[in-house]
C-alpha cells in the first residue's frame, strides 16, 4: 500500500535533521495559521497563487530563491564548521553519511533552486518591461513553470524529514548513484525533484525566448534591445538547447535504477563515463545560463549609474552570442582526467581559453563605460564593482584549470571548489543582488534601505574572500573536496579562517532579512512617485512603480537604444502616442500551475517511495487538469485603466 | 510622429523586426517550434547514447540477430503515409471542411495506431525471447530510443483524439486551429525522427 515508506523513514535517531525539520514545519505551520487568522487566503489565491502576471511570478521566483538561499547556506556553514573541527584524529560532529548528504544537498540547492531560480525570476520580471510589452508570450505557461519549480523545491525539502537525500555529490555520478551502491531513496529524491523542476525551467526558457524574438514594442529592432534582454535571450536559448540533455540523462539513470537497464552500470556493457559526458554537455552551458543574465544586470547597472550609454553595445552583443555558442564546446574540461588522450584534452583546453576572450571583451566594455562617467555610488554599483574584481580573479583561476596538466594536479581539490565559488558567488550571486537592489523599487514602488544594502555587500565581499582564498591555498597543499575529516593538523588554521568567512557571510544573509523588514516598515519615506528612481535609461523606468497589470497602457514607440533616456533628454514627456484606452484586456488568472504542481509532487513522491497506485493517480490528475484547461475558452479579461492605476498608487 | 494608423504600404517599409508584437498565430507556432527543437535535443542525447552503446551486447544478441528489416520497412511506410494523411487533414482544416478533416484525421489515427501496435509486438517478441532492455547496454539504448519515439507517437494519438473532441465541441475557432497546426508540426517532426531511427538503428545494425 505504501511501497517502501514506513516509520523507519523518519530520522528519529538523528537529532540534527529531526530538529531542523521540526523547526521548519513549525515555521510553515505558524505562517499558515497567521495567513488564516488574518484572512489573507482570498488575496493570496487571487493575486499571487493563480496570478499569471509576469511581474508577480518573477517576485515569487525571487522569494523562493531567497528562502532556499537560507537552506543552502545552512548546509554550507555546517560543512565549514565540521571541517574547522575535524582535524588530526578528530571526527567533528557530522557522521560521514550525513556529511555526504549535506554537500550533495548544498550543491543541488544552490545551483538549481537559488542561482537558477533567482535568475529566472529576474528575467521574468524585467524582460517584458524592458521590451515595452504587456506580458510574456504564454502567461499561463509561465505560472506552470514557476509552480513546477516550487514542486521540485518541496520534494528536495521533504527529503530532510522523510527518508534521506543523495550522498553522491550534486551531479549524482554513476556507478555510485546506481541501485547497487545507492539503494536508498536519496538519489530518487534528487532525480524526480530535478526532472519536475527541470521541465518547468525548459518551459520557461521556451516562453522567454519566444517573448524576446516575437514580442517587442514597435520600433525595437534587435540592435535596439536593452543588453539585459540580449543576455536573457542567450541564456534562454541555452536553456532550450541544454535542459533536454539533462532530462534525457536523468531519464536514463532512472531507467537503470527502476527497470534494471544498463546505461551506466558496471555490468552488461554499461558506460559510466557516458553519463559524465552527457551531464556536462548540459552542465557547462548551465554555467553560462546562470552567468549571462548576471552580465546583463551589471551592464545595465554600470551604464545607468555612470550616466552614459554602454560602451561597445555591438561588441557586447557579439560577445554574448559568442559565449552562447562556445559554451557547448568546452564540457570535457570538467573531466580531463577521464583519459581521453592528449589531443582531445588539448582541444578542450584551448576552447576553454578561447571562451575567456569574449568574457574579457565584456570586462573592458564595462571599464570603458565607467571611464569618463560620473559614477553614483548607490548599492547596486557596489555589487558591480565588487563583481569586476572578484570575477576576474575567478576567471583567471579558471583559465589556469583549463591547462590539462595543471588540471591533473588540481582536479577534485579544494582549489577547484574555490574557483567555482569564486565565479558563482562573485558573478552570479553578486549579479542577483545587484539586480534585486536595482529593480526592487520598480516592483514595489519604494527603495530598499541604502545603508543596510551596502553593509550586506561588504559582508558578502569580505566574507567571500575570507572563506575561499584559504581554500585555494589548501587545494594547492593537497586538500581534496568532499572530505569529512583530515589528518593534516596544519590545515586547521586555514579551515578556521574559512569558517570565519562563512560567519561574515551569515551576517550578510541576516542583514538581507533586516533590510527587507526595515524598508517595508519605513516604505512611506522611501516612496518613489516618479517610477524612475535611478535616472534610468531603458523602457521599464518609463512606466509607474509598481507598474499596472498591463505594464503600458499604450505600447511605447522605440526609435533607438536607451529610449527612456533619450526621451528625458529631449524633454519629451512620454514615449507613447495617442490617449490611454478606457480598458485593456489582460490575461486571465488560472489555478492550473498550482494544481499541476500538486499532482507533480504527488506523483514524484509516489515514484520515490514506489507507491505505484499513487503515482498513477498523480499522473491522471495532471492529465485531467491539462484537459480541463484545454476547454477554457476566454483567455483574457478587460480591466478598466483608471481604477487599476489608482490601486497601483495605494 | 504621425498619429494616424500606418497604412499597409507604410507598414511594409518598416523592417520586420521593428513592426511590434507579432500576431498570436505566429507566436504560438514559433513557441511550438522551439518546443519541438528541445524535443529533438532529447532524441539527440538518446541517439548519442545508442551510438556509444550499440556494440555493447554483453554476449547477448546484436541488432543483426534481432531486427526484421522488411517488417520495419512496412512500419516506416505506414508512418510516412500517416504524415501524408495528416497533411490532407490540415488542408481540409484550412478550408474549414469538417467531414474531410475528420475523415483524414481518422485515417491518420488508424495508421499511427497500427505503427504503435507493430512496434509493441516487436518489443513483445524481443522481450519474450530473452532480449529485453535489461539484457545488455545495447538493448537498453535500443528500447529507450525506439520506445521514446513510440511514446511520442502514442502521445500524438491521444492529442489527436482530444482534437476531435475539441473540433466537435468548440468548432474551428482560432484557438482550436492553432492547436491543430501545432499537432501537425508535432506529427511531421516525429516522422523526421523516425527516419533517423530507421537509418541508424535498423539499417545500421551490425
Amino acid at each position: 500500500m505504501l511501497g517502501k515508506l514506513s516509520w523507519a523513514a523518519i530520522p528519529f535517531d538523528q537529532p540534527i535533521p529531526m530538529i531542523a525539520s521540526l523547526l521548519v514545519m513549525l515555521t510553515i505551520l505558524a505562517i499558515l495559521l497567521l495567513v488564516t487568522w488574518k484572512g489573507w487566503w482570498p488575496y493570496l489565491w487571487s493575486e499571487w497563487i493563480t496570478s499569471v502576471d509576469h511581474k508577480r511570478i518573477g517576485v515569487m521566483y525571487i522569494l523562493l530563491a531567497l528562502v532556499m538561499l537560507v537552506r543552502g547556506f545552512t548546509d554550507a556553514i555546517m560543512m565549514r564548521s565540521q571541517l574547522a573541527l575535524a582535524a588530526g584524529g578528530a571526527q567533528g560532529y557530522l557522521p560521514p553519511e550525513h556529511y555526504n548528504q549535506i554537500f550533495s544537498a548544498h550543491g543541488t540547492i544552490m545551483i538549481f533552486f537559488v542561482a537558477m531560480t533567482f535568475m529566472v525570476g529576474l528575467m521574468n520580471f524585467v524582460v517584458p518591461l524592458q521590451l515595452g510589452i504587456r506580458d510574456v508570450a504564454f502567461p499561463v505557461l509561465n505560472s506552470v513553470s514557476f509552480w513546477l519549480t516550487a514542486a521540485g523545491v518541496l520534494l528536495v525539502n521533504m527529503s530532510l524529514f522523510i527518508g534521506e537525500f543523495a550522498r553522491t555529490g550534486w551531479l549524482v555520478y554513476p556507478p555510485l548513484s546506481e541501485l547497487a551502491y545507492s539503494p536508498g531513496v536519496g538519489v530518487d529524491y534528487y532525480l524526480w525533484a530535478l526532472q519536475i523542476s527541470g521541465a518547468g525551467t525548459l518551459l520557461s526558457g521556451i516562453n522567454l525566448t519566444t517573448t524576446i524574438l516575437k514580442l517587442r514594442a514597435p520600433g525595437m529592432g534587435y540592435m535596439r534591445m536593452p543588453i539585459f534582454c540580449w543576455t536573457a535571450l542567450a541564456s534562454n536559448l541555452l536553456i532550450v538547447a541544454a535542459f533536454p540533455i539533462l532530462t534525457a540523462t536523468f531519464a536514463m539513470l532512472l531507467l537503470d535504477r527502476y527497470l534494471g537497464f544498463h546505461f551506466f552500470t558496471n555490468e552488461a556493457g554499461g558506460n559510466a563515463m557516458m553519463y559524465i559526458n552527457l551531464i556536462w554537455a548540459w552542465g557547462h552551458p548551465e554555467v553560462y545560463i546562470l552567468i549571462l543574465p548576471a552580465f546583463g544586470v551589471f551592464s545595465e547597472v554600470i551604464a545607468t549609474f555612470s550616466g552614459k550609454s554602454l560602451f561597445g553595445y555591438r561588441s557586447m552583443v557579439i560577445a554574448t552570442m559568442a559565449i552562447c555558442v562556445l559554451s557547448f564546446m568546452v564540457w570535457l574540461h570538467h573531466f580531463f582526467t577521464m583519459g581521453a588522450g592528449a589531443d582531445i584534452n588539448g582541444f578542450f583546453g584551448i576552447m576553454t581559453m578561447i571562451i575567456a576572450v569574449p568574457t574579457g571583451v565584456k570586462v573592458f566594455n564595462w571599464l570603458f563605460t565607467l571611464y569618463g562617467g560620473r559614477l553614483r555610488f548607490d548599492a547596486p554599483v557596489y555589487w558591480a564593482l565588487g563583481f569586476m574584481v572578484t570575477f576576474v580573479v575567478g576567471g583567471m583561476t579558471g583559465v589556469l584549470l583549463a591547462i590539462p596538466p595543471a588540471d591533473f594536479v588540481l582536479h577534485n581539490s579544494l582549489f577547484l571548489v574555490a574557483h567555482f565559488h569564486n565565479v558563482i558567488i562573485g558573478g552570479v550571486l553578486f549579479g542577483a543582488f545587484a539586480g534585486y537592489t536595482f529593480w526592487f523599487p520598480k516592483a514595489f514602488g519604494f527603495k530598499l534601505d541604502e545603508r543596510i544594502g551596502k553593509a550586506i555587500f561588504w559582508c558578502w565581499f569580505i566574507g567571500f574572500y575570507l572563506a575561499f582564498m584559504p581554500l585555494y591555498i589548501l587545494g594547492l597543499m593537497g586538500a581534496t573536496r568532499r572530505m569529512q575529516h583530515y589528518d593534516v593538523a596544519g590545515w586547521q588554521p586555514l579551515m578556521l579562517v574559512a569558517l570565519l568567512g562563512a560567519i561574515v557571510i551569515l551576517a550578510g544573509i541576516v542583514l538581507t532579512g533586516v533590510q527587507l523588514v526595515v524598508s517595508i516598515r519605513t516604505r512611506d519615506q522611501r516612496r518613489d512617485p516618479t517610477g524612475d528612481p535611478w535616472d534610468g535609461r531603458t523602457l521599464e523606468w518609463s512606466t509607474a512603480s509598481p507598474p499596472p497589470a498591463w505594464n503600458y497602457s499604450v505600447l511605447p514607440a522605440v526609435n533607438g537604444l536607451d529610449p527612456h533616456w533619450e526621451a528625458k533628454k529631449s524633454s519629451k514627456s512620454r514615449l507613447q502616442d495617442g490617449p490611454d484606452p478606457k480598458s485593456i484586456a489582460v490575461p486571465r488568472n488560472s489555478p492550473i500551475g498550482f494544481v499541476l504542481a500538486f499532482f507533480a509532487v504527488m506523483a514524484g513522491f509516489a515514484l520515490i517511495w514506489h507507491i505505484w497506485w499513487m503515482a498513477v493517480a498523480g499522473l491522471i490528475g495532471a492529465l485531467m487538469t491539462i484537459l480541463a484547461h484545454a476547454w477554457r475558452v476566454s483567455d483574457e479579461v478587460e480591466q478598466i485603466v483608471g481604477s487599476q492605476r489608482q490601486r497601483a498608487a495605494t | 510622429m504621425s498619429t494616424h494608423a500606418p497604412t499597409r504600404a507604410e507598414a511594409l517599409e518598416v523592417p520586420l523586426s521593428e513592426r511590434g508584437p507579432a500576431p498570436r498565430n505566429v507566436v504560438v507556432s514559433f513557441g511550438f517550434w522551439l518546443f519541438l527543437l528541445s524535443d529533438i535535443v532529447i532524441f539527440a542525447a538518446l541517439f548519442a547514447a545508442f551510438a556509444v552503446l550499440s556494440h555493447e551486447t554483453a554476449g547477448g544478441p546484436s541488432g543483426d540477430d534481432l531486427f526484421d528489416r522488411s517488417r520495419v520497412l512496412v512500419e516506416t511506410a505506414i508512418l510516412l503515409a500517416s504524415s501524408f494523411t495528416c497533411g490532407l487533414m490540415s488542408l481540409a482544416v484550412e478550408q474549414r471542411k469538417l467531414v474531410p478533416a475528420t475523415a483524414w484525421g481518422a485515417v491518420t489515427f488508424l495508421l499511427g495506431a497500427t505503427f504503435v501496435g507493430m512496434e509493441l509486438s516487436e518489443f513483445h517478441g524481443m522481450i519474450e525471447s530473452g532480449a529485453g532492455p535489461d539484457r545488455s547496454a545495447f538493448l537498453s539504448a535500443f528500447f529507450t530510443l525506439v520506445g521514446t519515439h513510440g511514446l511520442h507517437v502514442s502521445a500524438g494519438l491521444f492529442w489527436l483524439l482530444v482534437m476531435f473532441a475539441q473540433v466537435l465541441t468548440l468548432g474551428f475557432r482560432p484557438m482550436v486551429l492553432r492547436r491543430l497546426r501545432c499537432f501537425s508540426l508535432f506529427w511531421h517532426a516525429l516522422d523526421i525522427v523516425w527516419i533517423g531511427v530507421f537509418t541508424i538503428v535498423y539499417l545500421g545494425a551490425h
